[in-house]
């Protein structure tokens, strides 16, 4: 899919040992393989499936997604952080398709 | 479970039938959270959902969980076609154990969302969402 584009809205700067929050969005379909087209085809589905935040390579969130979430997926959540350091988005696409996004934050 | 030309044939059954997956899953709300909890009871304390009384559009219905000290938390839909909407596992280097998403559902129901605490124990929380228009695309 060609217009699967993330999003990351989180804080650039923190206090050592605060804990901030991390909103992501990725435009997606969602496909759920339950929708019909105009001609009563089944449309096959194809969502992201998973979902994972890591922070400096320890995990913050891993999330298993179906159907039952909605068209580009939006996903808040808290992230505790001790040191500077890179956070590590990743969307795993029913094709195989791995998207990517990172946001480093500035901890003093 | 269902091939796809048997799902069709079924599905030319009746409009509820043809919401069923194309996969043929078609494990219940009860499975799924039964299959989560090893079949024991959960509580009722320390989970807390955040869902509206009333969705007027279903395909993008607003749901926020937090279970202070949960390992992982499932949410269930359960009057949708596949009730099982998403598994939240917190790691290490989690803030806290809240999360918010956007669900759909198919019409008005309970969502249900169940934690797995440290301590091996289940807690669980339900509410109705009234929807005015379903989100299934049926």
């Amino acid at each position: 899919m060609s217009d699967v584009r993330p999003r990351i809205r989180a804080p650039r700067d923190a206090a050592a040992g605060s804990s901030v929050n991390i909103r992501t969005l990725i435009s997606h379909p969602m496909e759920s393989g339950t929708r019909r087209d105009s001609d009563g085809t089944l449309v096959p589905r194809q969502i992201i499936n998973r979902f994972a935040c890591t922070f400096n390579g320890r995990s913050v969130i891993d999330m298993d997604i179906e159907p039952g979430v909605s068209a580009n997926p939006y996903i808040e959540f808290d992230a505790v952080v001790d040191e500077s350091g890179t956070f590590e988005f990743t969307w795993y696409d029913d094709d195989g398709t791995v998207y990517s996004a990172t946001h480093e934050i500035a901890v003093s | 479970m269902l091939t796809r030309r048997q799902t069709l044939a079924v599905g030319a059954g009746g409009l509820a039938v043809t919401m069923l997956p194309a996969v043929g899953w078609s494990a219940t709300a009860d499975d799924i959270i039964a299959a989560f909890t090893g079949g024991a009871t959960p509580g009722s304390d320390g989970i807390f959902l955040d869902v509206p009384e009333i969705a007027e559009n279903g395909n993008t219905v607003p749901v926020g969980v937090n279970a202070p000290g949960a390992e992982e938390i499932i949410i269930v839909a359960t009057d949708n076609p596949q009730p099982g909407v998403a598994t939240f596992r917190f790691g290490e280097a989690a803030g806290s154990h809240s999360v918010s998403t956007r669900i759909r559902l198919g019409g008005t129901q309970d969502v249900v969302a169940v934690a797995r605490m440290a301590d091996g124990s289940f807690v669980q929380a339900a509410a109705e969402v009234k929807v005015t228009i379903g989100g299934c695309g049926g």
